[in-house]
């Protein structure tokens, strides 16, 4: 450890005192992110107020050969926060102020550690939002966001943060520090922002953003539909984006997570459901009427047998309390759960939401199923108890096979999620040895020596200048922080 | 590695021990003729693969011939960006077409990389579906569409091809298959390469099939035209539109010359959805001159204002910075008249006249550079005569560059596939 001793010395100087921390108990308050069955203890972590103080601590790393992680709120739900054992945690908290909200321009510029939702309240009096609105929006950093490609209930609509960010500053695995973008559209040369956006943290530290803001619609309308089961609420998904209707949010919810939200928050949903659809349209006030009389009809044609109709915005946020109180309601009915996050084509929704019954039933490992049905992102949250010995492991392999499913109907084994530490063993299933190597070519440019967040997304990376096919099993520092895991 | 020269002892002759390589692969193989010349630069081969495996075993044998490639869809943008440094074979993905699978129950659709994108279009319109980006330049391929990321007046609303791409296959210089993304929506699985080959300009791999993303087809459009009353106008209307919350899917930016300028709205829906829009529009932009409703496009709404043998710019900017961009150009136009069009997302094309004196286009793209530059923005040369290339700097600062180059070099180290065309050189 005397080299970690070093650097944290370096850094110190550099950073200040209270800027770096090394004392064992500071530093397992940042063990684990939202993912926390897994926790690795950092050797050091850093906590910068400027981009200088960013790339000096990076810099400080590469120079010493040691890992580096970036943390926004550490809300991640795949582990790609998770610090390396004998690494630095860069955790941009600090880095919390909205430099500029320009409507005229349609945009923001924010440090990484700014919240979501402050982007959006900054904005709200201009009449404007920002559009990508994960469930931890209240918690959650843009810088996060950006590493993530963050989605969120109303992304269908909208798109993820990927369609939203237009430009950042960034600390590369070097140390230097890079602008991509900015608030004019359509950069010159590679869209290197593009390929940052969703990185995990594997290309470097963003410490700036600018974000377009969405002009906020002229109307809302929501409505709450209850189904009795999975099925028809599918149909009538089905049914309405087959009509053209593009809502900016359809949410299901199935019998027991409604049950599970119903417990923790009281939402008052119609009892008896199967199912329930929450779908969100806004826009111009005569297209937004039109179609929720069409989305009605289509919820009544597949056998909805009740419909609510928000009449005002505290009815709005009740329809929407059971929907994003969902994940954390399950803790109500089950001591412990997993959050799965795959995605499937839309239309594949009651063929794989049968097979999941099926699982489900075969193993006796219950599953409640929340999801954003308007683009087949799943959560299926796999519940068990881990004081009964082998439950963790029957939900884990339930919680695997649910993804086989997405694979086998052509979707992915992350919507929104990320990859991180905990789905990198994924990856091939979804992707060809080709298709690896391929992405490490980028990883390689950005990153040769891979201190940027190693051991998250990629199984198996491969050496730098090594040719692809030569190198087998995994690299020795994954081994390292996978060693420290289990 | 030196570039190599191109000149006319090149051309293969009978008997062409690469041409049976590339034969052998690829049967559509063909000695090139002077039609198949790339802005310019003279090829010595062309090919069609049928396939991607068979545009993997013709770039394999390109690799291992060190042959220098360029792709080519219809041409429409062949001459964009500089002339290759070095030209040996013309991978021609015309033959590479058809719809893979148009799910229209999940809006989404795959594609190969030689499909007209007109043809695209049409299929999807029987299922009243559509990719929400206008085509510029008429029977441009969706591969084109990808290389070089054109884009037209609806990007304002929907984005550009880099939001609309869902998935992508590509050949790397090596002949190695790779892609990245899915047939999914939503997906963060893995890095996005689409987003990479988005406007790379066939340099970093050779796009065989994309994955894109499908909107429904509006039932209903209103189109509100404005004709300014003076300079200063244009910009502040088309804000206001922009401004609002009628939700246009695009406002366009015309002026011509030193002439007042013109806005047009257009407004997709519902027919007793755009009607109320259309009217609120006009409402807004009254203020601005004579305002006029229709209900279709303008001829050539999506048409770039380059003429045959002028100079071609794209001039971007923030929204707000669109005003200086059209100042500048209107007091160019004094000497110099230029034609602009665009978006006020901030994307303004220019057309400067064929015939001006390199010198003076030289000097325009400078002061334009310097105008969109103050408001983050870039001026980029499309199209261009000899003389004119040679005088101007087609790309003008890159930031990334750096990391640019570094990315070339991993994934075509021999700098093989359209050498010389990008940024920086690359």
């Amino acid at each position: 450890m005397a080299g970690t001793a070093a650097l944290a010395a370096r850094l110190r100087a550099r950073l200040g005192d209270a800027a770096v921390l090394t004392d064992r108990a500071q530093l397992r308050t940042y063990e684990c992110d939202g993912l926390a069955h897994y926790k690795v203890t950092p050797a050091v972590v850093v906590l910068p107020r400027t981009t200088a103080d960013v790339a000096a601590a990076v810099r400080a790393c590469q120079d010493a050969g040691v890992p580096f992680v970036a943390r926004g709120s550490g809300t991640g739900l795949s582990g790609g926060a998770l610090p390396h054992a004998e690494g630095v945690l860069i955790v941009l908290s600090q880095m919390r102020t909205i430099h500029a909200v320009d409507p005229g321009d349609q945009r923001a510029v924010l440090d990484p550690g700014v919240i979501n939702l402050q982007v959006s309240k900054a904005a709200a009096p201009h009449g404007y939002y920002y559009a990508p609105d994960p469930s931890s929006q209240q918690i959650c950093s843009i810088g996060g966001n950006v590493a993530e490609n963050s989605g969120g209930a109303h992304c269908l609509k909208y798109g993820f943060t990927t369609n939203h960010v237009t430009g950042l500053e960034l600390v590369t695995p070097d140390g230097d520090v890079v602008r991509l973008g900015g608030r004019a559209p359509d950069a010159p040369g590679y869209d290197l922002l593009g390929a940052f956006v969703g990185s995990e943290g594997t290309l470097g530290v963003a410490t700036e953003v600018t974000v377009r803001l969405t002009r906020a619609p002229e109307t809302v309308r929501t409505l709450l539909a209850a189904f009795p089961s999975t099925d028809e609420a599918g149909g009538a998904v089905s049914a309405i984006i087959g009509a053209g209707v593009v809502p900016a949010a359809i949410e299901m919810m199935d019998a027991l997570a409604i049950e599970a939200a119903e417990a923790a928050v009281q939402c008052g949903y119609p009892e008896g459901a199967g199912a329930v659809l929450v779908v969100e349209l806004d826009g111009p006030a005569p297209e937004v009427e039109a179609q929720f009389t069409e989305v009605e009809r289509h919820c009544h044609d597949n056998a909805a047998f009740e419909i609510r109709i928000a009449a005002d915005e505290a009815q709005r946020a009740l329809f929407w309390k059971g929907r994003k109180s969902a994940f954390a309601a399950v803790g109500r009915i089950s001591p412990d759960y997993i959050v799965q996050d795959g995605v499937i084509p839309r239309t594949a929704l009651p063929e794989v939401l049968r097979r999941i019954a099926e699982l489900s039933g075969d193993t006796g490992v219950r599953v409640a199923n929340v999801f954003h049905a308007g683009d087949g992102n799943l959560h299926p949250l796999v519940l068990f108890d881990d004081a009964v010995p082998g439950q963790a492991e029957a939900a884990e392999k339930v919680s695997g096979a649910i993804l086989d499913l997405c694979i086998e109907h052509g979707g992915s084994i992350t919507g929104e999620h990320g990859v991180g530490m905990d789905k990198a063993k994924f990856m091939p299933r979804m992707f060809t040895d080709d298709d690896l190597d391929t992405m490490q070519m980028l990883r390689c440019a950005f990153d040769p020596q891979r201190l940027s967040n190693p051991g998250k997304v990629f199984p198996t990376p491969r050496l730098c200048g090594e040719r692809p096919g030569r190198h087998k099993g995994p690299h020795p520092l994954q081994q390292a922080g996978l060693a420290e895991v289990f | 590695m030196p570039a190599r020269g191109n000149s006319a002892t090149k051309q293969s002759q009978p008997g062409d021990a690469v041409l049976d390589a590339l034969h052998k692969v690829c049967d559509t193989a063909r000695a090139a003729t002077g039609a198949d010349t790339v802005a310019g630069v003279p090829a010595r081969y062309v090919a069609a693969p049928t396939s991607t495996e068979q545009a993997a075993e013709l770039l394999g044998a390109a690799a291992q011939h060190d042959l220098a490639v360029v792709a080519r869809g219809a041409g429409t943008k062949l001459d964009w960006g500089q002339p290759p440094t070095r030209l040996d074979l013309v991978v021609d993905t015309t033959a590479l077409t058809g719809v893979v699978d148009h799910a229209a129950g999940d809006l989404v659709c795959v594609v190969r990389a030689g499909t007209p994108v007109s043809e695209l279009q049409d299929r999807l319109a029987g299922a009243d579906q559509q990719l929400a980006l206008d085509s510029p330049l008429p029977g441009a391929t969706i591969g084109g569409t990808v290389a070089v990321s054109t884009s037209g007046p609806r990007r304002l609303l929907y984005g550009t091809m880099r939001d609309l791409l869902i998935g992508i296959t590509f050949v790397r210089a090596d002949g190695v298959v790779a892609k990245s993304g899915g047939h999914v929506v939503k997906n963060v699985a893995g890095y996005d390469f689409g987003k990479l080959l988005t406007g790379s300009y066939g340099t970093l791999g050779l796009i065989t099939e994309v994955v894109v993303r499908l909107h429904p087809l509006p039932a209903a459009r209103r189109v509100v035209t404005v004709r300014t009353s003076d300079a200063a106008a244009a910009f502040t209307a088309a804000a206001a539109v922009t401004a609002s919350q009628l939700v246009p899917a695009a406002v366009e930016l015309d002026q011509e010359g030193t002439d007042p300028g013109t806005v047009t709205a257009l407004l997709e829906g519902i027919e007793n959805g755009v009607d109320g829009r259309a009217r609120a529009a006009g409402e807004l932009l009254r203020a601005y001159g004579q305002v006029e409703v229709t209900t279709d496009l303008p001829d050539g709404f999506a048409d770039l204002p380059f003429e045959p043998g002028g100079t071609g710019l794209k001039v971007t900017s923030s929204m707000t910075g669109v005003a200086d961009v059209l100042t500048t150009a209107r007091a160019l136009s004094e000497r110099t008249r230029l034609r602009v069009r665009g978006s006020a997302a901030g994307v303004l094309h220019v057309g400067v006249p064929a015939g001006t004196d390199p010198a003076r286009v030289a000097d325009v793209v400078t002061r334009l550079r310097g105008t969109a530059s103050a408001s983050g923005g870039s001026v980029t040369v499309h199209t261009a005569p000899p003389d004119v290339r040679a005088a101007v700097d087609v790309w003008g600062p890159v930031p990334g560059l750096d990391l640019m180059r570094r990315l070339k070099d991993e994934l075509d180290p021999g700098h093989r596939l359209s050498p010389g065309r990008f940024v920086g050189g690359i």
